[in-house]
């Protein structure tokens, strides 16, 4: 079982307690109605599935409820960081460094 | 006496404390602290089981959970039966019994031998090739055949009456192991201020110091430091030790599990002890210190009972005191087993010879072997054995030719494996080192550290400096740092190294001798050859075609040899051909363990609404709803199901009936931004909606598809009673919550599931509002004052409530909100109106049959994730004039707009007494040639007793289209004729909701 830590409780907790919620940082058009059907396609069909990094939505549903973002490892899967919704990408060279040899 | 063989003086066990138990049948003395297996070796018995497919006669070949022969079946009674318990690990207890497995009629006498000599047909791969044709015999006579005869032991037949335990624990430092290494590293870390958990798989503390005598620690005999060591702790507050407690698995985070085995030793254990305990166990380091595993020598005829690893014999003599045998041969390609001999000899055990592949074997071995009077044949081998059911003579093959040695036991060794399948599971990659010829631990992924003879270390005072070091390593690095001076001094251990992987000499690629590698599976180093030779050149195709490895042992002791002989077979080097991955569990765990106490009524919760209670006086028949337990009909004396569920129908129409509609998900979404909201979330527009007022809402997803319905009130300008499916409950609130925090956080909006906070009844019929009257203060319920959809606040029977005059009937009808804790006094109060008004309580099935009646639909049941509003009919609830809502752009796709797509009708069967099944298929033309195609499903099917026929929802392409079609429906026994129609059956008009 894996220990996440939720950055609005700013504490590790237990993963029974989250449930994933898909790939982040894929905004909704503002202007939905108007989008064309490749728009459309982009938007709510490709995901990048990628073996390595990637960055996802998760919610920690059994406790403060909040939706936040992570990059994790789908190889080791490592939690490289977590950081609350709305926040930029981090630098994922400066989280590889940091999580390598431990 | 506690068996023949037991040698006065030798062991550690005590020889008063007998202990008396059954093995097939028969009644044997051991002693408190034997195995199964020692037990058994003490009164002279070596024939433990007969192999899984050529069902040879087999003896134990080791003394550790690494056994793959002596497998039983160990009952306490009836229903306490296990299989496939090593002979090894399992205690002795008073009344314990004990049975060999796969042999029929007996041990002794195995109709199943005939597989031995039928050999030649049962090679690697047999299965594959052989059952292939023809294609009926399959059903008839392989697979019968196949079931017949696979599977190892007989599963119990009875449910499980023990009970087990779960533990969570959080440590400084887990270190598993406690042999020298385990100990030395708990201790060190334990004195830097760690929390320590400290487990080991074997009954007490030791590792091989159980058998290994020569050893001295601290001036002690290394056994005595080992329990000293231990004793001391124990002793202290920051350490758990853990005996007869496995780590089987190794997961992310340095999560790992461990199998405590409470009461499997215990003749009449307390019944408040669970028989075993799991421990989930979050350390902060991991000190891996798991020691080796000795490998057998692979050779013709090497599984006779009797043949044993040197290590086990050592075991059972050093702390069993048990002779494996009266004249045991020796054959080994390392120092290690002469230190075994040395001690069965010095025991009074005459050792004929000591064979060895070797020139050289180590210093000073040959000139104790002469003072003990041993033959050492060097350069020498092994290369047959005789006696079916005991070994009865070793064939020997060296310098002086070839010679045939009486001997009733022989002890092999080909060197010690690592044990690495923690450090693996970590996820760890092995390394092979060339100079050792070896896999070790490489870099550590995990915060862990592999000490001693799991990490190669063979020198004993290198282990125990090694393991001080890790323990204070592990210890800083939990933050742990009290100052520590620890210094272990010990000496005399052998060295472990050396020996040699593959087949031995006479069990090369020219042999057709049986010469086993995996004594569980039956698997031959021919048949590994076997599989290279067809074609698997990688290890893993390697395993999967002769199952070497597969069995429950894992491989414990074949896995090398395997990969060894594979690589000979393929002329490459062995870390080329690379090594398996080790997987949990280490040993076999019992399901008891990982279910645990989710089982029965813990395996899942149960639901009840306020009125279980009630409901159930009423003589209600439960149905399960999600979670939930919701009354299904109320029977009354005589009726079955169809008859009471028709009384209900009819009583709800023509009088009234009284239903608990608690288990509806409800929201509160409170907030200036709150219609707002609502208009994002739903189709509908609700900015219009006056406080007071109710609608009936769709939301979809994003991709234009239903997601969920329900009515919704607005309370005040701010805030909305939002109700969902039953089922849709937290997924509704999952959703709106996700659009609220990520896409629309600019709004001002709250969110409160408040399902469980509302106790709802639900008072449906013509005498629905006489019936409510009496009770409601404060709302005026007149038609005029409080048409349909609307919801009032006021109080009923003193109670606060949201009444709702709201109808999933078609009737005039309430449904009547209060707190949850009020809800039963409101029910009792309720139906002393409703019951001499005549009206009944109903059940969710007549709920379903009275909405269908009305057309109207269940999200779920009528829809599929696939449907539209428009398919549903419902295209009217879609705001035309939003810009935005969720789902807007997705009933654009081309897909969904385009005709010809399923679409919600009613069906009218041309018989009203047929009435279809729910899921059937329909077609327009009942005479084509199969596959036939098929236009839709029906989603809904009812006997309606209000129309006095049956009645039926469908989803059909184009159906919209097809009004008044015929269409059919095949079934296996014959074809449906059914008509198309519209979806209400029932007060077309919808004018009896007002009344």
């Amino acid at each position: 079982m894996l220990l996440i830590y939720c950055p609005y409780c700013q504490e590790e907790r237990p993963e029974l307690e989250f449930a994933h919620a898909g790939e982040a940082h894929i905004a909704r058009p503002t202007n939905m109605a108007d989008i064309s059907d490749e728009e459309f396609e982009t938007f709510f069909f490709i995901r990048s599935n990628p073996k390595g990094l990637a960055y996802e939505r998760w919610r920690h549903v059994h406790g403060c409820g909040c939706f936040f973002n992570a990059v994790r490892d789908t190889v080791s899967d490592k939690f490289l960081a977590t950081y609350k919704t709305g926040e930029p990408k981090p630098d994922i060279d400066s989280l590889t460094k940091k999580g390598d040899g431990k | 006496m506690s068996g023949a063989n037991r040698i006065a003086g030798a062991g550690r066990l005590t020889p008063a404390r007998k202990v008396r138990f059954m093995f097939d049948g028969e009644i044997y003395t051991g002693l408190e602290g034997d195995t199964l297996a020692s037990a058994l070796l003490a009164n002279g018995v070596h024939l433990m089981g007969r192999s899984f497919k050529y069902h040879r006669p087999r003896g134990v070949l080791g003394a550790g959970s690494e056994e793959p022969n002596a497998l039983m079946d160990i009952s306490r009674d009836s229903a306490r039966r296990q299989p496939n318990v090593r002979a090894t690990v399992q205690e002795v207890f008073e009344g314990m019994r004990a049975g060999s497995q796969n042999r029929w009629p007996s041990l002794a006498f195995d109709v199943g031998a005939v597989n031995d000599m039928l050999s030649p047909m049962f090679a690697a791969g047999f299965y594959y090739k052989t059952f292939m044709w023809p294609k009926v015999a399959w059903q008839k006579l392989y697979e019968p055949f196949i079931r017949g005869a696979a599977g190892l032991g007989v599963a119990p037949d009875e449910p499980d009456p023990d009970h087990y335990s779960s533990r969570y624990e959080h440590v400084d430092v887990l270190v598993v192991g406690a042999g020298v290494a385990g100990l030395s590293a708990a201790l060190a870390a334990a004195m830097s201020g760690a929390s320590v958990i400290l487990c080991d798989e074997q009954a007490g503390a030791g590792g091989a110091l159980r058998y290994d005598t020569d050893v001295t620690i601290d001036g002690d005999n290394g056994y005595d430091w080992a329990q000293n060591t231990a004793a001391k702790l124990t002793a202290m507050d920051n350490v758990r030790v853990l005996t007869r407690t496995t780590a089987f698995g190794y997961y992310a985070q340095n999560f790992v599990a461990l199998c405590e085995r409470v009461t499997d030793h215990l003749s009449d254990p307390h019944p408040d002890l669970p028989r075993e305990r799991l421990w989930q166990v979050r350390a902060q380091k991991v000190v891996l210190a798991t020691g080796a595993i000795e490998r057998h020598m692979v050779f013709a005829d090497n599984d006779r009972p009797g043949i044993m690893l040197a290590s086990a014999a050592r075991a059972y003599l050093n702390h069993y005191g048990v002779a494996v045998g009266s004249k045991v041969g020796v054959y080994t390609a390392n120092d290690s087993a002469y230190a075994a001999a040395f001690d069965l000899a010095r025991a009074g055990v005459s050792v004929p010879a000591i064979v060895d592949t070797r020139d050289a074997p180590g210093e000073g071995l040959l000139s104790t072997a002469a003072d003990l009077g041993i033959d050492v044949m060097t350069a020498s081998a092994v290369v047959g054995a005789k006696g079916r059911r005991r070994i009865s003579s070793m064939t020997v093959e060296g310098g002086r030719g070839k010679t045939q040695i009486p001997v009733d036991a022989l002890i092999t060794s080909a060197g010690w494996t690592p044990a690495v399948h923690l450090y693996s599971q970590s996820r760890g990659k092995v390394v092979w080192d060339p100079e050792t010829e070896r896999f070790l631990p490489g870099d550590n992924v995990q915060a862990s550290v592999s000490v001693g003879g799991c990490n190669g270390v063979t020198g004993l005072q290198e282990t125990v400096d090694e393991a001080i070091a890790a323990g204070r390593s592990a210890a800083l690095g939990a933050g742990k740092s009290k100052r520590l001076s620890l210094r272990i001094e010990a000496a005399g251990a052998i060295d472990w190294s050396g020996g040699m992987s593959g087949s031995a000499r006479g069990a090369g690629a020219d042999s057709t001798a049986k010469t086993f590698v995996d004594f569980q599976n039956d698997v031959t180093a021919k048949d590994i050859r076997l599989a290279v030779r067809e074609g698997m050149h990688s290890i893993e195709h390697v395993k999967r075609f002769t199952t070497n490895g597969m069995a429950s042992d894992q491989g414990k002791t074949s896995n090398i040899h395997g990969l060894a002989i594979a690589a000979e077979s393929l002329g490459r080097q062995m870390p080329e051909v690379g090594l398996t991955t080790f997987r949990p569990p280490y040993t076999p765990v019992t399901y008891g363990a990982i279910v645990n106490h989710s089982r029965g009524k813990l395996f899942d919760p149960a639901r009840k609404t306020f009125s279980h209670a009630w409901s159930t006086k009423q003589g209600a028949v439960f149905e399960d709803v999600g979670n939930w337990k919701r009354a299904w009909y109320f029977p009354r004396a005589g009726e079955d199901m169809h008859a009471a569920v028709s009384r209900e129908c009819k009583t709800v129409r023509e009088t009234a009936g009284v239903f608990d509609a608690s288990t509806l998900g409800k929201i509160e979404v409170v907030g200036p931004d709150a219609a707002k909201f609502l208009d994002l979330i739903y189709t509908n527009g609700w900015q219009k909606l006056a406080p007071g007022r109710c609608k009936y809402g769709i939301m979809l997803r994003e991709d234009g598809f239903i997601y969920d319905d329900g009515v919704v009130a607005r309370m005040a300008e701010d805030r909305f009673h939002v109700t969902t499916t039953t089922g849709g409950a937290p997924r509704v609130l999952n959703h709106m919550e996700d659009y609220l925090q990520t896409e629309f956080p600019d709004l001002d909006v709250w969110l409160t599931s408040t399902t469980e906070q509302w106790a709802v009844i639900a008072v449906q019929g013509p005498k629905a509002r006489d019936i409510i009257a009496p009770l409601v203060e404060g709302i005026d319920l007149s038609n005029d004052a409080m048409p349909h959809m609307s919801v009032r606040e006021g109080k009923i029977c003193g109670a606060p409530t949201r009444l709702f005059r709201v109808s999933f009937t078609g009737e005039p009808g309430y449904e009547i909100n209060v707190p949850a804790h009020y809800g039963q006094a409101v029910l009792e109060a309720v139906w002393k109106q409703a019951e001499p008004l005549g009206a009944c309580a109903y059940g969710t099935e007549t709920m379903h049959v009275l909405r269908a009646e009305k057309g109207f639909i269940i999200v779920g049941q009528d829809t599929d994730g696939t449907v539209t509003p428009h398919d549903a009919g419902l295209g009217w609830a879609i705001a035309k004039s939003k810009p935005d809502f969720v789902g807007i752009r997705g009933l654009k796709r081309p897909d969904l707009v385009a005709g010809g797509r399923k679409q919600l009708v009613g069906l009218k069967t041309k018989n009203p007494e047929t009435v279809l099944e729910e899921g059937a298929q329909i077609v327009a033309d009942p005479n084509q040639p199969t596959p036939m195609t098929m236009l839709g499903h029906v989603t809904s099917s009812y006997w309606s007793p209000n129309c006095g026929r049956s009645i039926a929802m469908a989803l059909v392409a184009g159906g919209q289209d097809r009004m008044g079609d015929t269409l059919y429906v095949p079934m296996p026994d014959r074809t449906i004729e059914v008509e198309v129609t519209g979806m209400v059956f029932f007060d077309e008009k919808g004018e009896r909701v007002n009344g």
